[in-house]
């Protein structure tokens, strides 16, 4: 170096170069510090808005409107024989008797027109919670009771402010009539907002304040226990064959390319390959948990693979070696000491695999999970759709009462992404080790 | 990497010159390979990576109770051949040895020999430490675990404590068996491993530059150990400094480009070396 400059005919300290140049080079890394900077706040600025947007309109679904009317457990309706057979109990009209204590709180309500648009305040779940209430007290038939009734999604919308009562009877969802008298019932404190436990215990419906996300939640729960079961076990095998015992010519090649290959693969291939493969030829019902399972199973599995690999490669191969020259077999060696270093690098991408798994959609349509099913799935085979899905419906459904419903399930569903990072994270932490 | 390969070639070629310019040498191995009473014979080693021929012709004996010390510049061979006498190489992709290695006259290349139970036979003590993440005590056990060496829990830890006695690292770890080997310091480590390696009684202990990753004291120690342990098992130790070779060993194999130039009782190589190639590296003309 020194050479090339000698034969040069000023002799310059190499320091005064160096001095030249540092203030452009310090100035060149302050822009690039900054850029990394910006790119950052970006990012994080555009997550804000989203949970900011999501948040906002999602919030309310975690309440729900309630009205409280005095029904009288009238026996000559429910129970005319006085036999309280638990037949003749579930089937009473339970509805004749919300009509009946309504017309108690508006006797002036008389018009058939107008009565049926004071029903159409109550939801039409109500009935059935009255009838829960008199199966699990058969005593409460002949007394009068003050009991707080599930209200209709637009009542419920109107009370969270959703709908705008300044605006003109003809562009509102509720006419001036009903909002009449829901200011009536509010001023006479029988309006209440209340926890939303429906949303937590119910499947979906059509009726929105009746529509919850537990038949999704367990129908994500049990296809996510399913993949982990195919995925997993199938995953980490082929890493460590491929990685520790296979030989290494063209067609561990081959397989390696198209391994990498498969997790590019857009998801909703998955979904055909599933519906032409799994329900064509081997016949599993569709719209169920196990088919689902298949599904996001091969979706996830080069995913698990190529973290599991790569966890693999990172354990120094002095711990094979150190095991090998104690007279470990190879198979000793892997399960003794490589594969337990690894571990936590294959949990890592298993759950991360397992959070793409989750939040899918696009494959789960093609095989039947769009289904509109009200059920909680009681097992893997039984008819199902996934917290994804169910977001996808209600965000296609035209009530007003569904887009807050869309947003808390988006909740959820985020809070449980969350999660499973979170776990990646601190498996990584707690299970990393040094040497 | 590319610089030692640079130095490499640029060593061959200043070989190559003085070669032209003085008389052609042999390459064949001056000195007796054999010995009185041998444990492992071995006999026209070749080792090829690939299309490379590492190792050449190498017919070497280690006899009972003493220690052979390999020593050689960068890329000799040395460690290779010292890997083949545990099959080692057999993990390495394209590896391939051809010739005879016998231990106890049975030959360990033989196609239905199993390399699992050869390597609790001849075991190894590598360059950089490498005790398994567990603990002490389990790094001492783990072999006598796998091969079935011991009948009950008792026995375990009477072998556990013997092979760290006779490693000299009981006195430093007896209150702490359950903590990491990782924890411990360079020269412990390597003395663990040694124990780990003693403790499912081997007949042969390959050392590949057991002492290059460690400080003098810690390389006295070792040095010191196994002196020691020569009275009981036969030993293979590749190192780069010559006066651990000198110290350390009874009889020294210089290996050059492939090749054992010469073998001989220690005191005479460093003394009065026959070949000219090694009076030039043990007189520090190179290497």
């Amino acid at each position: 170096m020194n050479n090339a400059r000698a034969a040069g005919a000023p002799p310059q300290r190499t320091i005064d170069i160096v001095n030249a140049s540092l203030k452009r080079r310090y100035a060149k890394e302050r822009r690039f510090r900054l850029l990394g900077l910006g790119a950052v706040v970006l990012g994080l600025l555009f997550v804000a808005l989203l949970f900011a947007d999501i948040v906002g309109k999602g919030y309310t679904a975690f309440q729900q409107t309630y009205i409280q009317l005095p029904v009288t457990f009238d026996a000559s309706v429910i129970d005319p024989e006085g036999a309280l057979d638990p037949e003749t109990l579930r089937r009473a009209n339970y509805a004749a008797l919300i009509r009946k204590a309504q017309r108690e709180v508006f006797p002036e309500v008389t018009a058939r027109r107008d009565t049926r648009a004071l029903g159409s305040m109550i939801s039409v779940g109500a009935s059935s919670h009255l009838r829960d209430m008199v199966l699990a007290d058969p005593d409460l038939i002949g007394t009068t009771k003050e009991v707080w009734l599930l209200a209709d999604d637009d009542i419920d919308m109107l009370v969270k402010g959703h709908i705008d009562r300044t605006l003109p009877e003809s562009e509102r969802r509720v006419k001036d009539q009903t909002l009449g008298w829901v200011e009536r019932l509010e001023s006479e404190g029988r309006i209440e907002k209340r926890f939303n436990t429906i949303f937590f215990t119910h499947g979906t419906s059509r009726e929105p304040e009746l529509a919850g996300i537990a038949g999704a939640l367990m129908g994500s729960f049990y296809t996510l226990a399913l993949t982990l079961l195919f995925s997993f076990p199938i995953g980490v095998g082929a890493a460590l064959y491929l990685e520790e015992f296979a030989p290494k010519n063209r067609w561990t090649d081959l397989i390696e390319v198209n391994i990498n290959n498969l997790a590019a693969v857009p998801s909703i291939v998955f979904g055909l390959l599933g519906l032409a493969v799994f329900i064509g030829i081997f016949g599993v019902p569709r719209s169920t948990p196990l088919i689902a399972a298949l599904v996001l199973s091969l979706m996830t599995l080069p995913t698990i693979i190529i973290a599991s690999r790569a966890a693999l490669k990172s354990v120094p191969p002095s711990i094979r070696e150190a095991a090998l020259g104690v007279g470990a077999s190879p198979l000793q060696t892997q399960l003794h000491h490589v594969l337990p270093l690894a571990m936590p690098g294959m949990l890592t991408g298993t759950i991360i695999g397992m959070a793409q798994a989750l939040g899918e959609t696009a494959p789960l349509l093609m095989i039947g999970m769009i289904a509109f099913i009200v059920d909680i799935p009681s097992g893997f085979t039984s008819p199902s759709t996934v917290l994804p899905v169910q977001i996808f419906l209600w965000a296609d459904s035209p009530e007003r009462a569904f887009v807050e419903r869309t947003s808390a399930a988006i909740m959820v569903l985020l809070a449980f992404l969350i999660l499973m990072n979170l776990t990646a994270v601190l498996l990584r932490r707690r299970f990393e080790r040094r040497w | 990497m590319s610089t030692t390969v640079d130095e490499m070639s640029r060593r061959t070629g200043a070989m190559s010159s003085a070669e032209l310019s003085g008389e052609r040498e042999s390459r064949a191995t001056v000195g007796d390979v054999t010995v009185a009473n041998p444990r492992m014979v071995c006999r026209d080693v070749d080792v090829w990576y690939g299309a490379k021929q590492a190792i050449k012709g190498v017919s070497l004996d280690i006899g009972k109770n003493e220690v052979v010390s390999m020593i050689g510049p960068s890329g000799c061979g040395k460690s290779t051949f010292l890997r083949c006498l545990n099959r080692m190489n057999d993990t390495i992709d394209g590896c391939r040895v051809t010739g005879s290695i016998q231990l106890d006259g049975q030959d360990i290349y033989d196609k239905g020999l199993d390399p699992v139970p050869l390597r609790a036979q001849v075991g190894m003590v590598f360059q950089k430490p490498n005790p398994f993440p567990k603990s002490i005590y389990e790094n001492v056990a783990y072999g006598a675990r796998i091969h079935g060496l011991t009948n009950n829990k008792a026995e375990l830890d009477e072998l556990v404590s013997a092979s760290l006695q006779k490693a000299g690292l009981w006195n430093e770890v007896k209150d702490r068996l359950d903590q990491p080997g990782t924890g411990l310091s360079g020269g412990q480590q390597q003395r663990l491993c040694i124990a780990r390696t003693i403790a499912v009684s081997p007949e042969v202990i390959l050392m590949d530059e057991p002492c290059s990753a460690l400080d003098p004291i810690a390389t006295a120690i070792i040095e010191e150990l196994i002196d020691e342990l020569r009275a009981n098992y036969s030993i293979a130790i590749v190192t780069h400094s010559m006066q651990q070779a000198a110290r350390v060993s009874q009889r020294t194999a210089y290996f050059h480009l492939g090749d054992l130039i010469e073998v001989g009782e220690t005191n005479q190589i460093f003394t009065n070396p026959k070949h000219r190639l090694t009076e030039d590296y043990i007189t520090g003309r190179f290497g």
